[in-house]
């Protein structure tokens, strides 16, 4: 990847070197660390507590400090230092960013930075830093939609990044725009999966296709699928278990489900949306990896951003595997689910 | 990017030769890399710089053990460092002198904790406790139905109201309940929230007042990234957690989310859910998982074999031999058996990072078999032969190979082996001594 590579990431090769050594500088006396080591209450070794306790501290001034840093590198009319770059650094690394990403934005800064004005460059920079995420993200993709017949939108992902709840929202936006929409109950091996998605089927007026629990997914789809034909609806949303993208048993079942799918509805499904928590790290390149090469995934649905998390591994995937962020939830009501807006997502990146 | 970090490990280790005190360069250089990998791992951006600076601080001037190299001294250290800041095992519940014991699961929404809440119920059933689980979760659609579902196939039973209860007071009700049909463990499944939500985390603060719990567990999942700091953080400041459940373990996340949320609240992770079955739920290895957020399991592991199959007493024993060219073929036995204890040849060959970078070594195959022949060979010789394998003439050579099982080319080509790995090291020593003895005279005064 080049950090340790010649001479183009010079001050990359730096940053990933550095030690900080100016900390120390900073940290408090030790009596504070203790009395929050006392307060950590662990039998470890007396040093372990120390460690501990100034982590701690450390990361509650971090919270505090991340509010509106970039904002003051903006105003500042700093010369483009070491501090200047190690602050960007940190922003994107503490986004989720990834260590490759980032080094790749940085190293595109430095060359700038050679030719930049003395002053204000730093507002320069930041401005191209912006646009090179912009770039990374790629322009809007609306969700597709086939002229005639149903739309098959297949949801999928690890456990517990809000699949169940993804479906149900995007087929009360679907029903709220006046199309026909039924939800395929096809996660049939969580407890109460199916009850679930019922419940987003009242709130959304959609009707759900369902079987028993245990039952087969492919053919919950294939009835889903049969119904939407029937019915003459606009969308058929399949909800899909979440399984980890390590468990090849399961991943084959979900290529079941798309085969089944294909078979039914020619040139279905027109969508694979791939549900990806925000607050996940670098596993999720792994995550989107897998899966696409299983189902063919054509968006993301980045759930949970209303946190504090940033989600800011979606830059890699988009980069590496040239998945596009769709969709964004935003928070647990009906409506929470928006498209992606990558200004505003790059905006949120570097702010908080 | 996995594949790269062993790459640029061996890379490193090539650059690092040499014995002696462990430089400051050689520490940068391999903290480096190690800093990268706990990145990459999710470890938080803030914990990996509190963690670096402490490693190099303990690292530098360290004495490089004979065993291992620059490179792999600095790992060792980050290894042990790592695996104590991720605390003891102690996977044990805190139980009340005055049961029910009760049991909050707090966490992010999809952390997993309707699932980890049937597991723990399940795993301290077999350990002979009789808990009760009650759905406290009344916001997430299903979500009481889910417990319920999972309560029956463990076998425990399930306190619920309805959707959209007051959480607190089905909690209350749980524990009531628990202590008047006498269950001594109540596990509480809560509704994930984020932990910014100011109304929810009061929630969660006056039910912690009303039960009074002896555990409040954080549940996580272990594929969080850089927010589990804040996350942890901030639960931890609202409730005061009393440890940590990882989830999510049996993917091929790194976790680095265990090390951030360890180092962030101070408190014990106590479990770790491996699997969607409700047995599913293991204790805690600070030093697994130390090394699975490494990222850096072949080199852990060819370090210990070695640690472990180097005698230092042994290895200065030989060295002092070296030098006074005792070295007989006992010695060369020895050495034979000590590189046999630390595994197969060729997998340590591969193990050893930057060896494979070695011109000419990258496609030696190493031959299992003749290694035991030539320990065969020794074995059958006499205590004489092997310190004076002069005397072994042809009728002792055909009762070596008799001894051993082995020809009398065998015999031959093992003596002819050992000759010229001694009078390599004779060079080598008598150069040492050539050098030395001329430093006295001061033959060289540019070395000091």
């Amino acid at each position: 990847m080049g950090v340790t590579g010649g001479g183009v990431g010079r001050f990359v090769k730096r940053l990933f070197t550095k030690d900080e050594t100016k900390d120390d500088e900073r940290s408090r006396p030790p009596s504070d660390s203790n009395a929050l080591a006392a307060d950590a209450g662990q039998s470890g070794p007396e040093e372990a507590k120390g460690v501990i306790a100034r982590l701690r501290e450390r990361l509650a001034r971090t919270r505090d400090g991340l509010v509106g840093r970039v904002e003051a590198l903006l105003g500042r009319k700093v010369a483009l230092d070491d501090e200047f770059f190690e602050e960007l650094e940190a922003i994107l690394l503490q986004a989720d960013v990834g260590v490759k990403a980032t080094a790749r934005l940085l190293r595109g800064l430095e060359a700038r930075a050679a030719g930049a004005r003395p002053g204000g460059g730093a507002n320069d920079l930041i401005n191209h830093l912006k646009e090179e995420v912009l770039e990374m993200l790629g322009p809007r993709e609306p969700l597709r939609k086939t002229p005639s017949g149903a739309t098959v939108i297949m949801v999928v992902g690890v456990n517990g990044t809000g699949k169940t709840t993804t479906v149900g929202k995007l087929g009360y936006r679907f029903r709220r725009e006046g199309s026909k929409v039924i939800l395929g109950a096809s996660d049939t091996f969580r407890a109460a999966a199916i009850e679930q998605l019922e419940i987003w089927g009242e709130r959304a007026g959609a009707d759900v296709i369902r079987h028993e629990e245990g039952g087969d997914p492919g053919a919950v789809a294939y009835d889903a699928c049969q119904a939407a034909k029937a019915r003459r609806a606009d969308y058929v949303i399949l909800d899909t278990a979440g399984r980890l993208h390590t468990r090849v048993n399961l991943m084959e079942e979900l290529k079941k489900v798309r085969r089944v799918v294909e078979r039914e509805i020619p040139g279905a499904p027109h969508e694979v949306l791939l549900v990806l928590d925000a607050t996940s790290g670098q596993n999720a390149i792994a995550q989107a990896r897998t899966f696409k090469d299983a189902v063919e995934v054509t968006g993301i649905a980045l759930t949970k951003l209303d946190g504090t998390a940033k989600g800011g591994v979606v830059l890699a995937i988009r980069e590496e595997l040239g998945i596009p962020v769709k969709l964004v939830g935003i928070g647990e009501g009906l409506e929470d689910l928006r498209d992606f807006d990558p200004v505003e997502f790059a905006e949120a990146l570097f702010a908080r | 990017m996995f594949e790269n970090l062993t790459a640029r490990l061996q890379e490193t280790f090539r650059r690092l030769r040499g014995k002696g005190k462990l430089s400051e360069r050689d520490v940068d250089e391999a903290l480096r890399e190690v800093r990268i990998a706990l990145l990459e791992a999710d470890v938080n951006f803030k914990v990996v710089r509190d963690f670096i600076a402490r490693v190099r601080e303990r690292a530098c001037g360290q004495e490089v053990m004979a065993s291992l190299t620059p490179g792999q001294q600095v790992i060792k250290i980050v290894n042990s460092e790592l695996t104590e800041l991720m605390g003891g095992r102690e996977s044990k519940i805190q139980y009340s002198p005055k049961p029910p014991t009760v049991i909050m699961l707090v966490g992010l929404q999809g952390s997993g904790k309707t699932t980890t809440a049937a597991k723990l119920a399940n795993l301290l059933k077999r350990q002979g406790k009789h808990p009760l689980l009650v759905a406290s979760d009344t916001r997430r659609p299903a979500a009481i139905r889910q417990l319920q579902v999972l309560g029956e196939k463990v076998g425990v039973d399930v306190v619920a109201t309805r959707e959209g209860d007051d959480a607190v007071r089905v909690a209350k009700q749980g524990v009531a309940r628990a202590a008047a049909i006498g269950r001594d463990v109540v596990i509480i499944d809560t509704a994930g929230r984020l932990h910014i939500d100011d109304e929810l985390m009061d929630e969660l603060a006056r039910m912690k007042g009303e039960v009074n719990p002896s555990e409040v567990l954080l549940v996580v999942d272990a594929m969080t990234g850089q927010d589990a700091v804040n996350v942890a953080g901030t639960f931890n400041e609202r409730l005061g957690l009393s440890g940590i459940i990882l989830t999510k373990l049996d993917g091929d996340a790194r976790g680095g989310a265990a090390l951030s949320a360890r180092a962030v609240t101070g408190r014990p992770i106590k479990f770790v859910g491996v699997g969607e079955k409700v047995e599913s739920l293991e204790p805690f290895h600070p030093d697994r998982m130390a090394s699975r957020i490494l990222g850096m399991g072949d080199v852990l592991s060819l370090i210990e074999k070695a640690e472990a199959a180097y005698d230092e007493a042994k290895a200065r024993k030989l060295a002092e031999k070296i030098r006074s060219n005792e070295f007989t073929l006992e010695d060369f036995a020895d050495q034979l058996r000590q590189m046999r204890k630390i595994g197969p040849l060729d997998e340590i060959l591969s193990m050893i990072p930057g060896l494979g970078r070695i011109r000419g070594l990258s496609d030696l195959k190493v031959d299992e078999g003749q290694l035991k022949r030539v320990e065969a060979i020794v074995n059958s010789m006499t205590l004489e032969e092997r310190r004076n394998p002069a005397i072994i003439d042809g009728s002792r050579r055909k009762r070596i190979a008799r001894g051993s099982g082995t020809r009398i080319q065998d015999v031959n080509s093992v003596l002819r082996q050992f000759e010229q790995v001694r009078d390599m090291l004779r060079q080598f020593g008598g150069a040492e001594k050539a050098a030395r003895r001329a430093m006295r005279k001061g033959a060289f005064p540019f070395v000091k």
